[in-house]
């Protein structure tokens, strides 16, 4: 599947965590957030990872990033395996692939200026000079439907909405080729989710970007995203286009996840079969043997608890990891 | 020295009928916990007071019993679950004991008693292995599980009303379809009245009868369940409705969205406070606020517009 026009190309990702104790530090045991995860993502795309708390999806865009180095895998950015890069090299490849965080509050330094924060990446990259800073961080502003006089106040003055824009600029700075958004919506107000959603979909346009959009909210994903993957416990469970994720689910996880957002429509909502998933997610420290889902499947049968399920292409462009798909 | 009153909840008013299930949406800051607090009469004081109004529960009005009676009712007649299991349980304390505390202050069981019902109620919200479990602390359970015992906690003497905060907003969603579940075939089976506080409107239509929508401090619809979504008539209601990507509509429909940001409840102007971000706001709208009026059977919309808001988003 070597295409032209694919931007990023993870192979065999795996991230593992030690989990030390005693006073040496020994490693005890490990945390396999990210274990052996593959998929391609093409030239402006956007691609949704989605599955609960745990399941390792933040982790992979952050390994993808090189915010952690893999403990195996590579990830080919335009051809180039950024695992083998560090150094000067791998920062000047970091002007291509930016992120925005979950929680705008966090993610801005509170003693910085509005307009030093977006501008702070231009600086670091020296891609400007003194005249031309406040013009382009101007330009910045306005792009995320800021106004420009703003840049002199600080964080603290923005409401949430307003923040998340200005990690947007400031994600743009460097006109990227990929964002990975990281639960970009989800700490905002329902009325002020879609005004991000629709900026986000805006700059994706305009400026031609890839994202890898990660995120709990099905229906949130199953919006902005082209093609969707859903992970569980550290494994893809099933790649597919987002229409067919929702028409046509096939792993039980995915089925159960569909079933359990609620649709604001009474109606509708009556109407649908209903999966109730027992139990909750299990430690990603000791992962049940097989099939990581086996013990809240309700379709589980006698091979799923002995051998772990191959991520298989079922129909076109649509994968399954499941013994029984 | 204050700097002035900032109205959390303004005019409220609702009710809620036996067995009945009622939300109550909005976003933060909405005063949506606060009226729900009012009504347990867990406002701390100062700086927060409860300036006017009657809370009439079963022909009794709570503002007026005493501190003693009102303890009575707090967590006996009316329960409550709050959204943060982790801060709200204690941690140094077994879940056994917590929940033999209300036991035995408001049933009057003995400590024995009082433990086995213990138990007896943990089984009942789904965790296995519950006499064991409840010799358990709080951070040796799942946040959902840890839920799961704030619901048994709120459920533990039968009461008539269970207030639920954002029962799960700090849950993924497999587990907050689990606790929705719990919760709702509890109501079934005991009767219980229930106050669901969200800014979800999904769950809100698949567990509620009749939903009350806040702004500001404000009521500005309240509706049955199937009216509200089919036929909003506040723009707010029909704003948020039309802005949430949903998975029952085709992926690529645009998201109508709500201009501008909730209003800063120490600044209100008179007038709508959603009037700055209303697209069929007129010159009315900014000098007065509008009354909530009945437009249908149960149907009670606070708005001049509300004959025009059908033109203004179609939702399906």
């Amino acid at each position: 599947m070597a295409e032209d026009n694919v931007l990023v190309d993870v192979q065999g990702l795996t991230m593992y965590f030690p989990v030390t104790a005693g006073v040496f530090r020994r490693k005890v045991a490990e945390v396999r957030a990210v274990d052996d995860v593959s998929f391609q993502i093409k030239k402006g795309e956007t691609f949704g990872l989605v599955g609960e708390s745990g399941c390792g999806k933040t982790t992979t865009g952050r390994a993808i990033l090189q915010l952690y180095r893999p403990t195996a895998g590579k990830v080919f950015f335009e051809k180039n395996d950024l695992c083998k890069i560090g150094g000067e090299e791998l920062r000047r490849s970091r002007r291509n692939m930016q992120l925005i965080f979950q929680d705008p509050y966090a993610s801005l330094d509170p003693r910085m200026t509005a307009g030093n924060i977006i501008g702070e990446p231009l600086r670091v990259h020296g891609l400007v000079k003194g005249s031309e800073f406040q013009e382009q961080v101007a330009e910045l502003f306005k792009l995320v439907e800021l106004e420009p006089r703003m840049a002199d106040r600080f964080p603290h003055e923005f409401s949430g909405g307003q923040r998340q824009r200005i990690g947007i600029a400031r994600a743009l700075a460097l006109r990227p080729k990929l964002i990975v958004c990281d639960e970009p919506v989800s700490a905002l107000d329902v009325s002020i989710q879609a005004q991000i959603i629709m900026l986000l979909e805006r700059l994706r346009e305009e400026l031609g970007l890839t994202y890898i959009f990660i995120a709990h909210d099905l229906s949130v994903v199953r919006y902005i995203s082209d093609r969707v993957a859903v992970m569980y416990l550290g494994k893809i469970v099933e790649i597919t286009g987002s229409d067919e994720l929702y028409d046509n689910p096939m792993h039980p996880y995915t089925q159960g996840l569909l079933s359990a957002v609620p649709i604001p429509n009474p109606r509708v909502d009556r109407q649908r079969k209903r999966i109730l998933l027992t139990g909750d997610v299990p430690s990603p420290v000791n992962p049940p043997p097989g099939c990581h889902f086996n013990p809240r499947c309700f379709a589980v049968k006698a091979g799923c608890k002995e051998a772990e399920p191959e991520l298989k292409e079922v129909t076109k462009g649509h994968w399954v990891a499941c013994h029984r798909a | 020295m204050s700097e002035g009153e900032l109205k959390a909840v303004d005019g409220l008013s609702y009710n809620v009928k036996k067995g009945e299930s009622v939300a109550i949406v909005g976003e933060s800051a909405c005063g949506k916990s606060v009226s729900a607090l009012s009504i347990m009469r867990l406002i701390p004081y100062p700086p927060g007071i409860i300036v006017g109004g009657e809370i009439i529960f079963k022909g009794q009005d709570l503002l007026k019993v005493s501190e003693t009676e009102m303890r009575h009712i707090r967590g006996n007649r009316i329960g409550m679950i709050f959204q943060e299991p982790m801060t709200s349980l204690n941690p140094v304390l077994t879940i056994e004991l917590q929940l033999s505390e209300t036991l035995q202050l408001h049933r009057g069981l003995d400590k024995n008693a009082a433990g086995e019902e213990a138990s007896k109620l943990i089984k009942l919200v789904g965790i296995p292995d519950a006499a064991k479990r409840a010799k358990n602390y709080p951070h040796q359970f799942s946040g959902g599980m840890q839920q799961r015992i704030m619901i048994a906690m709120g459920l533990s003497c039968n009461p008539e009303l269970l207030i639920c905060d954002e029962p799960t907003t700090s849950v993924d969603v497999t587990v907050q379809a689990q606790l929705l579940e719990i919760i709702d075939n509890l109501r079934t089976q005991f009767g219980t009245a229930v106050i669901l506080i969200t800014h979800n409107l999904g769950i809100v239509a698949r567990y509620v009868d009749r939903v009350n929508v806040m702004y500001a401090g404000k009521m500005m619809e309240s509706a049955p369940t199937d009216v509200i979504y089919s036929e909003p008539r506040h723009p707010y209601t029909a704003g948020l409705l039309a802005s949430v990507p949903r998975l029952d509509l085709p992926r690529k429909r645009k998201l109508q969205v709500i201009p501008g940001l909730p209003p800063n409840l120490a600044r209100l102007v008179p007038g709508c406070p959603f009037f700055p971000r209303c697209k069929l706001a007129i010159e009315k709208c900014r000098q007065e606020m509008p009354q909530l009026e009945e437009i249908g059977p149960e149907h009670r919309v606070a708005c001049y517009r509300s004959a025009d808001v059908k033109e203004l988003v179609r939702v399906d």
